[in-house]
């Protein structure tokens, strides 16, 4: 029940395609359910919670970006603008209309996977560089449009409050609620990630990604199945956005600019581009990163400077820290953690046998 | 003349003076596409960390101006060299997204690294100008754009000498037309990436003194960069008139823009308006006007 393959003996499709690959997989997935539901929240401070419902947000999201990213091959820097039509959409329904979450999540979802389908229209006669532009574009667009309608953005400061969402009568208050709150649609993404991967749809993705040329000749419609990137990958980053404002219990459009749309990328390039592992990794690391910054920093930074200085030196630190991150990544792994993941895994596997 | 087609003149003479400094900072990032065909998506920052290298040497150690901007010019053109050699010589071949995304964080470090060694804040730029716009008619000229105008169309004239008459310009642009056949005929191509590199520099260092001294150095001045992917969509990747020109459009369109449509909708409308204009150009014509028809269709 516990053993290993020792290397790809698969033979059949479905052996190849099954979510389980070998028995130790469900032991495996069942000790990190036991981990994550009861472990983690029942041990960790309140404030450790809050950092892993960060982190659980940005993997929805890293899960989206990498649908459309690393799956089908198509760049957009638009994200943190999906996020944030996802997130006023839920906002407005929810203070308007007094609409409850399971109503505000699926239509923030629905409408952020409308915009950027419509924002991916240009992929079908651009790609590349230019692509990368018009969605950076869209980006711009969005965030200009939500900050100057006062419809969408409740006029002050473009920020609308949002009530804690409610399960029955009671309300998800504390860190802990929104950790299970949270931690449920991780796993539905997760699980529906995998399982889109592994359908027509998915395979139609990587096809187009691979070479979209042959991926036409066999018969994918390219304009349907890119589109459907989009809005897939919209669609989760709409839903980050309303867990994020449910999350914040503010709906604001300075958490959506283009420097987290340019987060989200680093977290699949650093996680590894088209796996969910990575996707997962990234998330972790890019959401980590700041934070750990930041206790260094006040732990040992007042050894070389002086105590305030040491203040305005985090943000920049973390910059460059990131962005060092990401261009050794790219120079070095291109294929990110997943790929560092995978190299310890498999040396292990045959340990102490070289071969 | 009536007031209203006074006002249109004023804005269209702003237009086009500040889309010639759009030019410049443009011409920076035409240059490399051009030689390389790498995109730099942190053409911005290093208009901005030329600006801090001026603007730290000038104002926090105190050095004169001549100085300060050799200088930020000869960091910047190392700064090109350097970062072909490391950066960009190991992501040749390396899908789209890699080279995008290496820019990116190359603008994250360049915005951490600016306040982290140089200095924090806002500093002045000041440049022996003088500050009052001079007044010709409905016409109202700033002297620092009227520079920096003067500057874009002498780097214009200046890179159309080097392309089409001198050796290495002539090398670079058959580098830029076909590297393989470049190589053939005994060019150096890595090297000629370096210098195109190396030219951005140039073209950044200037771009980083004039923008520095009209909105101030600090972290912000990065924003500038934000306005070039317009003026070179609409002008065309590879091509430099397709820079001026882009960046006249750009210059012109935000000014009226800004100039009519803003009262109405409390304003921002100048960010707004070149992003909109592109995306119709991504429709229609994503080459530009000028830029070479090799878009790749499916």
């Amino acid at each position: 029940m516990i053993h290993r393959e020792c290397g790809v003996l698969k033979t059949t499709y479905e052996a190849d395609m099954a979510l389980y690959p070998l028995p130790i997989a469900r032991w495996t997935v069942a000790a990190l359910a036991v981990l994550f539901f009861l472990v983690i929240p029942l041990t960790l401070h309140e404030y450790f919670l809050s950092v892993a419902n960060l982190v659980w947000i940005a993997v929805i999201g890293a899960l989206g970006l990498n649908i459309l990213v690393g799956y089908t091959g198509q760049v957009s820097i638009g994200h943190g603008a999906f996020m944030s039509v996802g997130a006023y959409t839920a906002a407005n329904l929810a203070n308007r209309l007094g609409a409850p979450w399971p109503v505000t999540l699926v239509a923030g979802g629905l409408m952020a996977a409308l915009v950027g389908a419509v924002v991916g229209i240009p992929s079908l006669r651009i790609k590349g560089l230019y692509l990368a532009i018009a969605t950076l574009a869209g980006q711009l667009i969005i965030e200009w449009t939500i900050n100057h309608v006062t419809f969408i953005s409740g006029g002050v400061q473009a920020s609308i409050e949002v009530a804690r969402p409610r399960l029955g009568s009671m309300v998800l208050n504390t860190q802990r609620d929104m950790y299970y709150f949270l931690l449920v649609f991780v796993v539905l993404a997760i699980v529906g990630t995998l399982n889109l991967m592994r359908s027509r749809i998915g395979r139609a993705f990587i096809a187009i990604r691979d070479q979209d040329i042959a991926a036409e000749i066999i018969g994918i419609n390219i304009f349907r199945y890119k589109l459907l990137a989009f809005a897939i990958s919209s669609f989760y980053a709409g839903v980050t956005g309303v867990l994020y404002t449910y999350f914040l219990g503010i709906a604001n459009y300075e958490q959506f600019q283009i420097g987290v749309s340019i987060d989200y990328l680093a977290m699949i390039i650093i996680g590894g581009l088209g796996s969910v592992l990575g996707s997962i990794f990234g998330a972790i690391f890019v959401t980590l990163l700041p934070i750990v910054i930041r206790y260094a920093m006040e732990a040992f930074g007042g050894v070389f400077f002086e105590p305030q200085t040491v203040l305005n030196l985090i943000p920049n630190l973390r910059l460059m820290m990131f962005g060092t991150l990401i261009i050794v990544f790219l120079i070095v792994e291109p294929e990110g953690l997943n790929r560092l993941w995978r190299n310890i895994r498999s040396y292990f596997r045959v340990w102490p046998f070289a071969y | 003349m009536s007031e209203d087609f006074g006002f249109f003149l004023l804005l269209m003479s702003n237009g086009i003076l500040i889309g010639l400094m759009y030019s410049l900072i443009a011409l920076g990032f035409v240059l490399v596409y051009k030689a390389t065909d790498a995109i730099n998506f942190a053409q911005g920052e290093f208009v901005m960390f030329a600006g801090f290298v001026a603007a730290g040497a000038l104002m926090v150690w105190g050095v004169p101006l001549w100085i300060a901007v050799t200088l930020a010019l000869a960091l910047m053109i190392a700064f090109g060299f350097v970062l072909e050699r490391v950066m960009l010589r190991k992501l040749i071949g390396r899908p789209v997204i890699s080279v995008v995304m290496a820019t990116i964080g190359l603008a994250a470090i360049l915005r951490g690294i600016g306040p982290f060694v140089i200095f924090s804040g806002t500093k002045p730029l000041p440049l022996p100008i003088p500050d009052e716009p001079f007044t010709l008619g409905p016409f109202f000229l700033p002297p620092i754009q009227l520079l920096g105008a003067g500057v874009s169309l002498a780097f214009l004239a200046g890179f159309g000498w080097f392309f089409l008459k001198s050796r290495k310009g002539i090398a670079m642009r058959a580098v830029a037309d076909n590297q393989q056949v470049a190589m053939a005929m005994g060019i150096d191509v890595e090297r000629y990436f370096g210098v195109a590199w190396a030219m951005t520099g140039i073209v950044s260092a200037l771009g980083g003194v004039l923008w520095g001294n009209m909105l101030g150095v600090d972290v912000n001045l990065a924003l500038v960069g934000f306005k070039v992917f317009p003026v070179v969509i609409l002008g065309g990747l590879d091509s430099i008139p397709g820079a001026i020109i882009g960046g006249l459009i750009v210059g012109i369109v935000e000014n009226i823009a800004a100039g009519y449509v803003d009262p109405h909708v409390g304003g921002g409308t100048k960010d707004f308006a070149p992003y909109v204009l592109m995306i119709l150009a991504l429709m229609i014509r994503p080459y530009g006007i000028f830029g070479k028809r090799i878009i790749e269709r499916i």
